[in-house]
């Protein structure tokens, strides 16, 4: 089974992030990034498949220069090749133009399955991967924690989340596309092997083409205003926590 | 005109369908309704009570149960006959599956998880958060209409949603779709066997988060909890990584709480946390971060090093026992 992993590099969870003078975006320059969470899932899910079933398992990326970082990250984790379509305004752009850049890298490739992770740490579309199935001609399925590919390796079924606690199985032929979810199965690390023999696998790099897609401008981006009537309990640990314990129970009387 | 795509499931309305006819009545702007579904002229006439100039029942068999293929089949022609200047949705997960493909098949810009539109040097712009809600923005929509937006569950309150002096209007908006053309096979929804634990009972819950950093800290909650003669609960990567059971999540996809006490330690409040517990009474969060998004729902707040409160609270509790 062949299948691509698509990884998106994003700004460290805490990364203390500050709005950058244009008001447009943040300031990530001096930034540490990390691989977006839900898409560390998506890998581990093709890597306990190729396990299963034998294949190759290949990265894509679309963005800088700077996501080879997460690139090889992957291909230490147990890859086995990477294509990186790479382009600068890649960094910010919406979904759609994500979806393009990488549909223009994978088509030649013909994927037996896609994943993607669910959504992104930073802008939080979640539209990437139903994008790109779209783009690829590919039927797809969201939200996904559990992946069984039929004997005959020809279709899948799949345990999509819904609201509330609630699941529903979901079939269909492959080639397909899946949006994983976080939780899906537990992650591993890269080990010290893995990291070496990273350093002799194939990253492709391909520029991005442009590509004609729908287009959203931050106009501005802004700290939410706070709207809360949050009692802020001031001084030391000690002192905070006995006037804490005190409005429980004299204040809100739930203690 | 504003098209707002309704939702069902069973015979019934997704009650954040009302939200966003009345996010869309904000806007002051003709508004239809899209219900779609196999046979839906019950739930049409349901929601014809609201304010709105029309209900379109999109009906045909294939599309019961819901499929991606199916639902943006149908609707791409629905867009065209009806040609609308903005489409909103709820932000379900079923329009989460379906509508980026839609506005993709359309060419079209697809705004999602909304929390406001509002019109800024007369252009309507949206509402945003971006970076797990540590900032918010303001997004112009580019490109042809109709533009699509979707609104997050809660932006907007169900019961503000405006009810019209006479029913609306249902007409049938007749769609052709080819069955074997539709890809997903869905089985029947599920729950998973019954939980162990019902947090929804408690009075009291110590809620933990990714503060706690390992899962060999997780008995400085523990401790908490047991003090507080409370439950143990947890926000969804706790539950991911292992460290706590499912059936201890709050949130969107865990479970639904409203206790007395609820005591999130070392929780930013993302979203699909928050739905899950913001009906508690009383809200307590300690975090080291005072921008956290949890301190907006908190009725008390310690901003600090979670290693080092939550000892002093249970000293506290012990010192006035
Ligand atoms: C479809 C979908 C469904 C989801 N369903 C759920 C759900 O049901 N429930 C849920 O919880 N999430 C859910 N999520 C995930 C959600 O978006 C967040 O990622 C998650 O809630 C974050 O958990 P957290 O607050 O524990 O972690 P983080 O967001 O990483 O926050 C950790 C917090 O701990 C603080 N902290 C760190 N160290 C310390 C310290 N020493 N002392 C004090 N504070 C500290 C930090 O300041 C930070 O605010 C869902 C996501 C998606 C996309």
């Amino acid at each position: 089974m062949k299948i691509a992993v698509c990884i998106k590099q994003v700004v460290t969870r805490d990364w203390p992030l500050r709005v950058a003078e244009s008001a447009t975006w943040v300031r990530d320059d001096d930034a540490s990034f990390e691989m977006n969470e839900p898409d560390a899932y998506a890998l581990e899910e093709a890597l306990r498949l190729k396990e299963l079933l034998g294949g190759e398992v290949v990265v894509c990326s679309a963005g800088p220069a700077r996501v080879s970082q997460v690139i090889r990250e992957a291909l230490a984790r147990g890859a086995d090749r990477a294509i990186h379509v790479e382009g600068e305004a890649l960094a910010a752009a919406e979904a759609d133009a994500v979806a393009a850049a990488l549909a223009g890298a994978m088509e030649g490739e013909s994927f037996d399955l896609v994943l993607t992770g669910l959504q992104s740490d930073d802008q939080g579309f979640g539209q990437t991967g139903v994008v790109l199935a779209e783009r690829l001609g590919l039927p797809h399925a969201t939200i996904i924690m559990e992946v069984d590919v039929a004997d005959d390796g020809g279709s899948l079924r799949v345990k999509r989340e819904l609201e509330s606690g609630w699941f529903q199985w979901v079939s269909m032929p492959l080639p397909a596309l899946l949006t994983i979810q976080s939780g899906i199965n537990q992650l591993r690390y890269a080990t010290l092997r893995g990291i070496m023999a990273a350093k002799r696998k194939e990253i492709l790099t391909v520029p991005a083409q442009s590509a004609e897609t729908a287009g959203q401008r931050i106009l501005e981006l802004y700290v939410p205003e706070k709207s809360s009537a949050t009692r802020f309990i001031d001084g030391s640990a000690p002192e905070a926590a006995r006037e804490l314990v005190r409005l429980l129970r004299e204040e809100a009387r739930v203690l | 005109m504003i098209l707002v795509v309704a939702e069902q499931r069973g015979g019934a309305l997704n009650p954040a369908t009302w939200e966003t006819v009345a996010a869309a009545q904000q806007t002051g702007e003709s508004i239809t309704v899209a219900l779609v579904g196999a046979d839906v002229q019950k739930l049409a006439a349901e929601l014809a009570a609201a304010e709105v100039a029309e209900v379109l029942a999109v009906e045909h068999d294939a599309l019961e149960p819901y499929t991606p293929d199916g639902f943006v089949a149908a609707l791409a022609q629905v867009m065209e006959k009806a040609c609308p200047e903005l489409v909103l949705f709820p932000h379900t997960y079923q329009t989460r599956d379906y509508a980026p493909a839609l506005a993709a098949r359309l060419g079209r810009v697809f705004i999602p998880d909304c929390i406001a539109s509002k019109v800024r040097d007369g252009q309507r712009v949206f509402v945003r958060p971006m970076f797990q809600g540590k900032f918010m923005a303001d997004v112009l929509p580019q490109g042809p209409a109709p533009h699509f937006a979707s609104f997050q569950i809660g932006a907007c309150r169900a019961d503000a949603c405006a009810r019209g002096a006479a029913p609306a209007p249902v007409r049938e908006a007749a769609v052709e779709i080819d069955a074997a053309a539709i890809r997903q096979r869905p089985e029947a929804p599920f729950k998973e066997a019954k939980q162990a634990v019902d947090l929804t009972q408690a009075e009291r819950i110590v809620a933990v988060g990714r503060g706690i950093k390992g899962q060999e800290h997780l008995p400085v909650a523990q401790d908490l909890a047991k003090a507080l003669d409370a439950e143990l609960a947890a926000s969804r990567p706790i539950c991911d990584s292992g460290w706590l059971p499912m059936d201890r999540q709050i949130g969107s996809s865990g479970q639904t709480v409203a206790p007395k006490l609820y005591l999130a330690v070392g929780i930013s409040g993302a979203i699909q946390h928050l739905v899950g517990m913001k009906g508690a009474r009383t809200i307590v969060a300690v975090n080291k971060d005072a921008d956290a998004p949890i301190f907006e729902v908190a009725d008390y707040g310690i901003v600090g090093d979670l290693f080092e409160v939550v000892p002093a609270i249970m000293a506290a509790l012990e010192g006035e026992a």
